[in-house]
């Protein structure tokens, strides 16, 4: 018998890994991926599409992102040199199934990035995780986002991880 | 007549550019009128109008235009603005239609701009004439192999003489493809740069920024198994030599040999041993049916292409069409595009589209980088009055043996685009 998840458990999770990344904590955020993770942004105009047949903003797997987390540490990563400051906001946290160990929950976030002469930025879009249980938490199997532009336009390049 | 923005003396071994070229709104309203009225000026790909009725709106030379395949199957650019008060007629940024309707009075127009149907028409006098009311549509409209252009100069050149050499280079684009049809992939790549539109002609083609600029880029390549080893040859700031090469009006080129690998078609260990077989075959494909030399020129050589003012081609990690606009001295719009071969299989479609990510665009390991290089060029910039000239002399006076790391081809464009802008 697999027990049921709750809103609480999943929000928790969420809560944890938004502060990894604000706090530049990667090699953590890391930690949280299953071995087989994807970390997906679609284009602005093909949502719904699927990276092997459309061109997205980012489709890395696993092993891409762990190369883009050595990349965007490395002082030599320029648009990330010195580093954003960001502050995210994530809410409307919803499980849409749960089958098993896998559960899918969708969320919205804000997340605000600051740059060089306070230079702001504001992504605003949703998630959708897949994630595994495990133990008393979770893995991230896959976080997709949507970033609920047309462009991307002001935001430039995305070189945080989102 | 107007002055020179450049010190241009081969004798000496001097190019400078005036800085005041990036700042001034007086000059980008001049650009607007000399140079984007003036040229033929990059608007879609025919595969991104299948269908009779498909349509994409889009803004070129900053017009607001609708890029449309009729009901006939011809491929139209018409004004997105309604004759009778001005507004935009079709606000969907892509869809299928037959008609374009004007929300604000109900004049309605054909896919092909004519005006169909006017409300309440019997109100009008006799001197109101239905059929000099289609859609205005750009001076003319042209294709070179199904990539478009529009310009709104009725005087100039048909479009396959203002390519001139640069025909070549893509019919090399092209070559990818068994039955010579290449297609624009869905997804499109768009975000604005906080730097004047000029410095990313200067960008696309520069080849000396790329060991500092994509530092980690390199090292990401490294990690990936393909070790970009520091050139051997004096004078060399990339693994390998790569040229240089101006194709007249203002167009020009870089000609790699190439050492990142290429979805077409050289196998590098960050694409997998899986690929290695399918690869292989493309390869073989395009030596039989281009020959030795050519087919290894269209696999194995990198090149980024400038189409004067501001279409940029890049055939290297991957391909990419790429256009840029204005928005203001200091502001500019990218628009990016990914571009293969219309019968690529599943697989080779996604290492394409995967090859591309690992270099292009703005989530990619290159492309935020140069976006940051162009912005600080920028922002230093504001000292232009004080420090008023950018030195861009490196290689001068070996015309003919031009290196891609030298600067031969960045004096072309700023050249051509003194000339145009000394003209009144």
């Amino acid at each position: 018998m697999v027990q049921k998840v709750s809103r609480t458990e999943v929000e928790d999770f969420l809560f944890h890994e938004a502060a990894l990344l604000d706090e530049w904590r990667l090699d953590e955020w890391q930690t949280l991926l299953t071995d087989d993770a994807h970390y997906l942004i679609p284009p602005n105009d093909d949502l719904d599409g699927d990276y092997r047949s459309s061109l997205f903003i980012i489709a890395d797997d696993r092993e891409r992102i762990r190369q883009r987390i050595i990349r965007v540490l490395d002082p030599n990563c320029h648009a990330e040199y010195p580093k954003s400051r960001t502050q995210r906001i994530v809410g409307n946290v919803r499980i849409l199934s749960q089958d098993g160990d896998m559960v899918e929950v969708a969320a919205n976030y804000i997340c605000y990035r600051y740059r060089r002469y306070e230079r702001v930025g504001q992504y605003v879009g949703n998630y959708r995780y897949k994630l595994v249980r495990k133990g008393e938490s979770f893995l991230i199997k896959e976080k997709k986002i949507v970033i609920q532009a047309n462009e991307l336009g002001q935001l430039g390049s995305v070189s945080i991880i989102l | 007549m107007p002055r020179s923005y450049v010190v241009d003396d081969p004798e000496k071994g001097v190019f400078l550019l005036d800085r005041e070229v990036h700042m001034s709104d007086e000059i980008l309203r001049d650009e607007m009128r000399k140079i984007f009225a003036k040229c033929w000026i990059y608007v879609g790909h025919g595969s991104e109008l299948k269908k009779p009725g498909d349509f994409i709106t889009r803004r070129v030379a900053g017009r607001p235009v609708i890029f449309v395949r009729n009901q006939k199957g011809e491929v139209e650019v018409l004004f997105n603005t309604c004759r009778h008060r001005g507004a935009l007629v079709c606000t969907d940024r892509k869809g299928n239609a037959r008609r374009f309707f004007c929300v604000y009075h109900g004049w309605i127009y054909g896919n092909d701009g004519e005006l169909q149907r006017v409300p309440g028409d019997e109100a009008y006098t006799s001197a109101f004439d239905k059929g000099t009311l289609a859609l205005k549509k750009p001076a003319k409209v042209e294709n070179y192999r199904d990539f478009y252009f529009m310009t709104l100069n009725p005087d100039i050149e048909p479009l396959t003489d203002y390519l001139g050499k640069a025909t070549e280079y893509l019919d090399l684009v092209i070559d990818q493809s068994p039955s010579h049809q290449m297609e624009v992939l869905p997804g499109t790549q768009e975000y604005t740069v906080g730097a004047n539109w000029k410095l990313m002609v200067e960008n696309s083609v520069d080849d000396y920024h790329l060991p500092s600029t994509h530092a980690t880029w390199l090292n990401f390549m490294a990690n990936s198994g393909v070790k970009v080893e520091p050139p051997k040859e004096k004078g060399l700031v990339l693994p390998t030599k790569g040229w240089a090469i101006e194709l007249g009006n203002g167009h020009f080129t870089t000609d790699n040999v190439n050492f990142r690998g290429r979805p077409v078609a050289a196998w590098i260990p960050l694409y997998g041993d899986d690929a290695k077989q399918e690869m292989t075959e493309i390869k073989d494909e395009l030596i039989q049916r281009l020959g030795p030399e050519r087919g290894e020129r269209v696999a194995n050589t990198n090149r980024n292409l400038v189409i004067f003012p501001n279409l940029v081609i890049n055939d290297g990690s991957s391909v990419t069409i790429r256009t840029f606009f204005p928005e203001g001295a200091n502001k500019m719009q990218v628009t990016a595009w990914a571009l293969g071969p219309v019968e690529e299989t599943e697989t080779a479609r996604a290492r394409r589209l995967d090859a591309f990510l690992t270099f292009y665009g703005p989530g990619g390991f290159a492309t935020p980088d140069d976006v940051e290089a162009l912005e600080l060029v920028q922002q230093g910039l504001a000292n232009w009055e004080d420090d008023r000239w950018s030195e861009m002399s490196r290689g001068m006076g070996r015309e003919g043996e031009q290196l891609n790391s030298d600067e031969h081809h960045l004096r072309i464009f700023w050249r051509h685009w003194d000339k145009m802008m000394r003209a009144e």
